[in-house]
């Protein structure tokens, strides 16, 4: 069990550390500290089982169906993974406490960081390869999230976006690498799939998974020619660069290398491209460490050439070759790690990075630059510390590949010591010499516990350097053992191997080292140099640029080629392609109209045909004739009402008829926000010719789609129906739903939870709406009182609407309109309670009550009625969803799924017994929601008119009640 | 009767179609509220046409389903008048707000040369 609470942890204490306020530094800090040394303890304590040889599984069914497990798998190796993440992670946390400044969001860094360090375990842990690619993209994205932390920087911006799109890419090929060895395999299992390495290498797959696990492996940790966005990545904090970009997740890609190796390796095609890709980086990045003027530049190129190096052991494919790679990855993790800290440590106490600046730092800051001397020189691979030892093996097994002829790869191997001896020897430079006095900081020592982390680390170069038996053996043999298995060599971790070839290739790389940098600064000095000289030319950040410009520049053209920003065109094209769909569905025959008007009542048919000619009427004048076109509107409204009263469907009508009518008051509310149109004639232009072209196309097209809808509908009609599951609910409405009236019931028993759903919608639009109008600025020239509003011989005009309805113009109406209120309200009630077993019901009834009070406010005035009634929305909007959910988990209780009915049946005094149903309540909620949402809609429109008389003086509503006061 | 629906049904969906294409906000919000009653009327009578057979089983005894006009269609079409409802009075916002926000009532936002 101890496993997965070892993932989950830091997810967890992500999520935790992501909810901290913004200034809860300490806690964060020992959030994440404790987190990361509780994991630790975790997993210190499995080593024992580990030294064993055990390899400790948990499993979990995941998709059982397609035989993928979640798998968490711990041997030597991951154990060793599992120890650098957390315990590097434990003292960049400590080191970060004190490098962020005040003024950054904490939270959202340890959230990061947390994230991280879970996604990171999560791929040294998975049992199970499409579960480690899941999790190496998440490494992906959350390295993208702490590249551009500080996202008000242009550079970090580049850098994250950079990283993101090389890594990501890379995990996507990784994932369709793993895809493509799972079907080799048959399996999926990490397991599984190393014992079956003889039959991977056969298979006639086996190069295009080798070649796409590669990419994703040689992206990751920053390999040739993908090495460029490493450097771009140091616009991260320090804390991160040190922990994602040279101790852990870099090491992904080698990770990744180390757990397929006994699976890919061994094959001309391995070696060929990784070791190949190692070597041209080692060089690369060794070489162009040298000419680097910011110090995290500098160790960005050592770190890039330091994992060509383990690469390129790892292509060398020797069991020793492996041992020889697993410990320079530690190694590397320890000294380079403790160089990010100190270079961050330099930035942050003197405010520069920059080596051309930077001189004579050992005088103000001594320990430190004690501390970044020792640890550089592990990084040149000076004796007795671990470096040396790494670095040692590493000549060692360049020497076997080429055997006795062959000497290019010791050669690349030697140029690379001397590189790096080279680039340390500049780094260390910045401690000697006369001190710089414009620094924009005196630089003075850290605090103790920022300088802590580096100390400890660099205690352990030299302790692994001096005792390597002693210190390191049992876990790098752990490490080794749980990749080769019975091949384990045997080799000796010692100093002193007496006088042989690679301890003279160290000593020349020393000595070449220093003679190579004393003849740099004396004829070609780095400080002026402005560029790597003979390499600069083949940027690969250049290149990439080029790329994603030349994908934008494509993407703008096939845009411009098929898409328009015009809307006219875009609803002209899925109309079309509507009509000619509708067109292949059939059109009735000839034999179909024979009698095609029988039966026809000529009530009805009139009613029709008034629908049609409003319709058509609307149509006409929709443009230059906004009210009339309203007005036109509602009676097509109207007619289809009556339609569907005639058809059988009274709660059709009912709805329809209510929804009428609060559409028409809502279009009207919009009315006056509208601009003024003159038609041509008044304002005396001709309209062109190719407007009436457009117009004749797009009457075209509308009498095409009337008439094909028209045929389709026919042709459905002459058919006789098909057994529709209709008479499933009306044989159930009332023994299964309780009610008579089969479409309630449907709605609020049967389908009630599609009904839940669209109550949600309805609840989410009115708020939306509300949202929306919050910010609504109204058209300037809208802002003027309308015309009719300021006739000077109109009385009404100085008087409140209030006032107007009380005794103006609008007294017999305001004296009849008040009475209906209540009946109103009757009514509504009156719908709701009957709705289950006749016509009526929660949506009629919220309708029917929201329009009893819009009557109110369109009669005196929104100021007038909320003097008056506290209309709440939000109110009846809330609760009425609060409603529906409690009655469809009220089921629950009783151990039903939910949204189940039940019917009680109640003996009451007076009333006798009534049967109340659960969908009772649920209705109730609807009714609450609709009557909620029609308000708030309404009321939210209705409610501008006063805001912007607001705005440019003072409220005509405020002055006419002001002057009121003054004649009363 | 099933033609003068259908006749009806193409007219309504007609000049909706026609006043979505066109230019100016208010037209197509009149346009989208025709093609809804229009699409609104095509998904009830795809239960077929009955008269004076509502869907309320208020006989004795078990009801018989040939009798009772199909409830399906029916409910369905009473949501989607309700969700109707919503989305018009959100176009409606949306069409203000952009009124006010770039000065036209065109759908594009900017007068074309002109009309």
């Amino acid at each position: 069990m101890l496993l997965p609470v070892l993932l989950l942890l830091p997810f967890v204490c992500s999520v935790i550390a992501a909810c901290m306020p913004a200034d809860a530094r300490n806690r964060e800090v020992w959030l994440a500290g404790t987190a990361c040394f509780v994991s630790l303890l975790g997993v210190a304590s499995l080593f024992p089982q580990i030294s064993a040889g055990e390899v400790m599984r948990y499993e979990l069914a995941w998709m059982p169906a397609y035989g993928l497990d979640f798998v968490l798998r711990v041997d030597g190796l991951a154990w060793l993974f599992m120890v650098l993440v957390l315990g590097i992670g434990m003292l960049v946390v400590l080191y970060a406490h004190y490098y962020m400044s005040p003024e950054d969001p904490v939270p959202r860094f340890f959230s990061f960081l947390l994230a991280f360090m879970g996604a990171m375990l999560g791929i040294v842990m998975s049992g199970n390869l499409i579960q480690l690619a899941v999790f190496w993209e998440l490494t992906s994205i959350t390295s993208f999230l702490l590249i551009g932390y500080w996202h008000h920087r242009a550079d970090a911006r580049r850098g994250a976006r950079m990283a993101f799109t090389v890594t990501a890419s890379g995990g996507l090929c990784l994932f369709a690498g793993v895809i493509i060895l799972g079907r080799i395999v048959g399996s999926y299992d990490l397991d599984v799939v190393i014992a079956a390495g003889e039959q991977v290498r056969a298979h006639t797959l086996y190069f295009p998974a080798l070649l796409l696990i590669v990419l994703g492996a040689l992206t990751k940790s920053a390999q040739f020619p993908f090495h460029f966005w490493l450097p771009h990545a140091m616009a991260a904090p320090t804390p991160v660069s040190s922990y994602l970009h040279s101790a852990t997740m870099v090491k992904a890609g080698v990770f990744l290398l180390m757990r397929l190796w006994p699976v890919l390796s061994g094959t001309e095609e391995w070696r060929w491209i990784v070791a190949g890709a190692g070597v041209c980086t080692l060089l690369i990045g060794s070489f162009a460490a040298i000419f680097q003027h910011d110090i995290k530049g500098l160790l960005a190129y050592s770190t890039i050439s330091h994992l060509g190096l383990i690469t390129v052991l790892l292509g060398i494919g020797t069991p020793l070759a492996m041992v020889a790679a697993i410990f320079h990855t530690i190694n590397h993790a320890t000294f380079k790690a403790s160089l990010f800290m100190a270079a961050g440590i330099i930035d942050h106490e003197s405010g520069s990075r920059d080596m051309r600046i930077l001189r004579g730092l050992g005088r103000h800051m001594p320990i430190t630059a004690t501390l970044a001397i020792v640890a550089s020189a592990a990084m040149a691979g000076v004796p007795l510390l671990n470096g040396f030892l790494s670095k040692e093996m590493f000549f060692a097994e360049t020497l076997l590949v080429g055997g006795d002829t062959d000497w290019w790869m010791s050669g690349a191997a030697l140029a690379m010591g001397i590189f790096s001896v080279t680039y340390s020897l500049r780094f260390i430079s910045i401690f000697f010499g006369k001190p710089q006095v414009d620094l924009p900081r005196v630089p003075h020592e850290p605090p103790r516990w920022m300088r802590f982390p580096v100390e400890l680390l660099v205690l352990l170069c030299l302790v692994v350097g001096v005792l390597p038996a002693l210190s390191i053996d049992q876990i790098l043999h752990n490490a080794v053992y749980s990749v080769l298995g019975e091949q384990m060599p045997s080799y000796d971790l010692a100093v002193w191997h007496g006088l042989n070839i690679p301890l003279v290739m160290s000593i020349a790389a020393l000595l070449g080292g220093v003679l190579f940098y004393r003849l740099l600064r004396r004829r070609f000095n780095p400080d002026l140099r402005e560029h790597v000289p003979l390499i600069h030319r083949f940027s690969g950040a250049q290149g990439y640029e080029n790329v994603m410009s030349a994908l934008s520049r494509s993407a703008d053209f096939v845009l411009e080629l098929f898409n328009t920003v015009r809307l006219q065109p875009q609803i002209f094209c899925i109309l079309l392609a509507m009509v000619a769909v509708i067109a292949t569905l059939g059109l009735p025959s000839s034999r179909h109209l024979a009698d095609p008007f029988a039966n026809l009542d000529p009530l009805f048919a009139l009613l029709l045909a008034i629908g049609c000619i409003c319709a058509v009427a609307a149509a006409w004048q929709a443009k230059y004739h906004r009210l009339a076109a309203l007005a036109l509107l509602g009676g097509t409204g109207v007619v289809v009402s009556v339609v569907f009263l005639w058809l059988s469907a009274p709660d059709l009508a009912l709805t329809q008829l209510m929804v009428e009518t609060v559409t028409t008051v809502l279009l009207l509310l919009g009315l006056r926000w509208l601009p003024p149109r003159k038609t041509p004639k008044e304002l005396a232009i001709e309209v062109p010719r190719r407007v009436w072209l457009r117009r004749s196309r797009d009457l075209a097209l509308a009498v095409m789609s009337g008439l094909l809808l028209a045929g389709i509908t026919y042709a459905i009609l002459l058919r006789p129906s098909a057994d529709t599951i209709g008479d499933f609910f009306l044989l159930r409405a009332l023994s299964e739903g309780g009610g008579t009236n089969a479409v309630n019931v449907l709605l609020v028993d049967f389908r009630g939870f599609d009904t839940l759903g669209e109550i949600t919608v309805l609840a989410a639009v009115g708020l939306t709406i509300y949202a929306l109008l919050r910010r609504f600025r109204p058209a300037p020239e809208s802002l003027v009182q309308p015309e009719q509003q300021t006739d000077p011989l109109d009385p009404a005009i100085h008087q409140a609407p209030s006032r107007q309805a009380r005794t103006g113009y609008l007294m017999v109406a305001g004296i009849y309109l008040r009475l209906l209120l209540p009946f109103m309200l009757l009514f509504a009630v009156y719908y709701f309670m009957r709705g289950h077993n006749l016509p009526g019901g929660g949506f009629v009834a919220g309708l029917i009550f929201a329009v009893a009070i819009i009557l109110q406010y369109m009669l005196a005035g929104a100021v007038w009625v909320e003097a008056h009634l506290r209309v709440r929305p939000f109110r009846w909007l809330g609760l009425g969803l609060i409603l529906a959910c409690a009655t469809g988990l009220g089921a629950w209780i009783f151990g039903y799924p939910f949204l189940t009915s039940h019917t009680a049946h109640l003996h009451l005094p007076l009333l006798g017994e009534v049967h109340v149903p659960s969908a009772f309540f649920f209705d109730l909620g609807v009714f609450s929601v609709v009557v909620g949402s029609t308000m708030l809609i309404l009321i939210a429109l209705a409610h501008q008119s006063i805001r912007s008389h607001r705005q440019p003086g003072k409220s005509a509503d405020v002055e006419a009640s002001a002057s009121m006061q003054e004649s009363s | 009767m099933e033609a003068a629906i259908a006749i009806t049904i193409g007219i309504l969906f007609g000049s909706g179609v026609w006043l979505v294409l066109r230019p100016r906000t208010f037209q197509v919000i009149i346009g989208l509220l025709l093609m809804s009653y229009a699409v609104n009327l095509f998904i009830f009578v795809m239960g077929r046409l009955w008269i004076d057979q509502a869907p309320l089983t208020l006989a004795p005894g078990t009801p018989d389903p040939s009798v009772h006009a199909d409830p399906l269609s029916q409910a369905l079409v009473l949501t989607a008048i309700v969700i109707g409802f919503a989305t018009t009075a959100l176009y409606l916002v949306m069409m203000l707000g952009a009124r006010g926000l770039t000065g036209s009532d065109h759908v594009d936002a900017e007068e074309e040369d002109e009309q």
